[in-house]
């Protein structure tokens, strides 16, 4: 089954990603034949596999839930595109 | 013999020695960067201001008699995907170019720790996704075997600058063979460590159950050093490993008598280059003559490990890319009335085409309805993979393959082509998939001057076993003799 043009877009909407008219024709294609390829995978028997869910075979490493202070609030806030009095700046989201 | 052509151990001796100073080690390197990094464009940034004033400090402190570690003073070169504070860590993307980190990822602090000296930031494929450096967003890097063609990638600018003697080691970071396969387009020993044994904090996210920090080096030796240096259990990183701190200078030992080895005729067959193929039954027959069992054997499963690997890969990294939104950090647009403006903005015109191929690519595979086809079969045919790789191993002390399909490639060839350059990696993303260590090694050259790399693949923390093997054909070798030549390529 190959993949449309419709759901290369509804995937842009949930990626969060603008895509011009020649990147949906683009992507479209490039899709179509890795799926293609991706496809292979169903050539191999996986009944009563389990997912390997960690590289390692590592269980939930869990560590005390204890507050530790980041000093370095300045160099963080630095990075911000655009921030005020140590916050980050968004526009205004809440409607009047 | 310049300073630039030691390995790193024999540095150490010099430097211990009082034969040379840190500060002149340091600045023969950024003379020699100025030189030669215009034709091979490896280094994003350089740290030169800071690099002097720390070497200075370190002989110093040498001088005074103060208790240094031997390796403080030597410089090192950096993929730019680590984070060393207060400094740009860009990944090579739009997105990131003005990032300055705010902490040290902990490879970063080991490495303080042994007061070693930064040379730079290197470039790489955008966010590490790519197998040639020719998705960096700032520029490409050129092999300098060959101006024309490509470093392989994505720690490209590690690999070119090691071959080019612009850095006496680098590290870079392995997902799918972004260490192993620019080592070898590149001539170099590169080693990715078992997923688990090297911390990944302050490392840039691609995807997170497959990346992995190692050296690239000249030569075994100093491979061995470097990953007793970064090595070690960390709190910070919840997958690395609480195991046993190994020294593997130990397993610099040159003797694989009784070592039995096993030959994946699958990698030996079709879509393998002639000659690259050549080059790995001569290294078969070497082991031989030094005393080990080579045998042929089938890792059938492993074809569908590319296959798994985008898969995984990429869901792992549209959710790991799901963070930069143009709010905290990176790179926001200018074009925005509402906050969805901002996101979808930024990401549009933040990230580039492979970023953006693959986010998509992942996203679909996690989709409502695609979920259980995709993501969760390859999941489960990963079980597959790692089950016929401990059954290899209950029988083989190593495995060997070529690195790469073929030699480096030319700028260009494969760029239009993603799934062409996807298969590039069919030698080296299994090992990433089953989280085991390998190497890559350069062995020899093609007919046209380019480097061939074999690659040892080790059970998991298997990485003694490894360095032994590595070091035995080194011993027994002489790659290192030819030098890259810096032919071909308008600069």
């Amino acid at each position: 089954m190959a993949i449309s043009k419709d759901e290369i877009i509804h995937i842009a909407n949930l990626a969060c990603l603008n895509l011009s008219e020649e990147e949906i024709e683009r992507y479209t294609l490039d899709m179509q034949e890795i799926l293609e390829f991706a496809n292979t995978i169903n050539n191999v028997n996986t009944e009563g596999m389990s997912e390997t869910i960690a590289a390692n075979n590592k269980s939930n490493v869990l560590r005390k839930d204890e507050v530790k202070t980041f000093e370095n609030i300045e160099m963080l806030l630095k990075n911000a595109p655009s921030q005020d009095e140590g916050m980050f700046r968004i526009p205004k989201v809440i409607n009047n | 013999m310049e300073l630039y052509e030691y390995t790193v151990h024999e540095l150490v001796e010099k430097l211990e020695k009082g034969e040379i100073t840190s500060e002149e080690l340091t600045k023969s390197y950024f003379k020699r960067i100025k030189e030669i990094d215009p034709k091979i464009k490896a280094y994003v940034s350089i740290l030169e201001e800071d690099a002097l004033e720390k070497a200075k400090k370190v002989d110093e402190d040498r001088k005074s008699g103060k208790t240094v570690s031997k390796f403080a003073g030597i410089p090192i070169g950096i993929k730019d995907n680590m984070c060393i504070a207060g400094t740009k860590t860009t990944c090579s993307s739009k997105m990131l170019e003005n990032f300055i980190a705010p902490y040290n990822a902990t490879v970063i602090d080991k490495l303080n720790n042994e007061g070693l000296i930064y040379l730079g930031k290197l470039n790489m494929d955008e966010f590490a996704m790519g197998g040639s450096t020719e998705y960096s967003a700032f520029f490409k890097t050129h092999n300098p075997w060959d101006l024309e063609r490509v470093p392989g990638g994505s720690s490209g600018g590690s690999a070119a600058a090691v071959a080019a003697e612009i850095a006496p080691w680098t590290l870079g970071s392995d997902t799918g063979g972004s260490i192993r396969q620019p080592s070898s387009l590149c001539g170099v020993v590169g080693l990715k460590p078992t997923y688990g044994l090297v911390s990944r904090y302050g490392l840039v996210a691609f995807a997170s159950s497959l990346d992995q920090i190692g050296p690239i080096t000249k030569d075994v030796t100093d491979s061995a050093i470097l990953l007793n240096l970064i090595s070690g259990h960390d709190e910070k990183d919840s997958t690395s490993m609480n195991v046993e701190k190994k020294d593997y200078t130990l397993s610099l030992i040159n003797d694989v008598k009784g070592m039995k080895i096993g030959l994946p005729k699958e990698y030996i067959g079709d879509g393998i280059d002639e000659e690259v193929k050549q080059s790995i039954l001569e290294v078969a027959k070497k082991y031989e003559e030094l005393g080990a069992t080579v045998e042929e054997c089938s890792l059938d499963v492993g074809k569908y490990a590319t296959a798994v690997y985008y898969i995984i890969a990429c869901a792992e990294a549209s959710s790991n890319l799901g963070r930069f939104d143009g709010i905290r950090y990176g790179y926001r647009t200018e074009k925005f009335d509402s906050l969805k403006d901002i996101y979808r903005n930024s990401r549009s015109e933040g990230f580039g085409p492979e970023v953006k191929r693959r986010i998509i690519l992942g996203t679909y595979v996690l989709s409502s309805g695609y979920y259980d086809a995709y993501y969760k079969k390859a999941q489960k045919v990963r079980t597959v993979i790692k089950n016929a790789y401990d059954e290899l191993f209950k029988k083989y002390d190593l495995l060997l393959t070529p690195t790469s399909p073929t030699t480096a490639f030319k700028i260009g060839e494969k760029l239009n082509n993603p799934l062409q350059m996807y298969l590039a990696d069919i030698c080296t993303v299994p090992v990433n998939i089953g989280g085991l260590p390998a190497m890559s090694l350069p062995c020899s050259l093609d007919s046209k001057g380019l480097p061939i790399g074999f690659q040892l693949i080790g059970k998991a923390f298997g990485e003694e076993t490894i360095f032994k093997a590595a070091y035995t054909y080194e011993q027994n070798s002489n790659f290192r003799e030819n030098k890259p030549t810096f032919k071909g390529g308008e600069i």
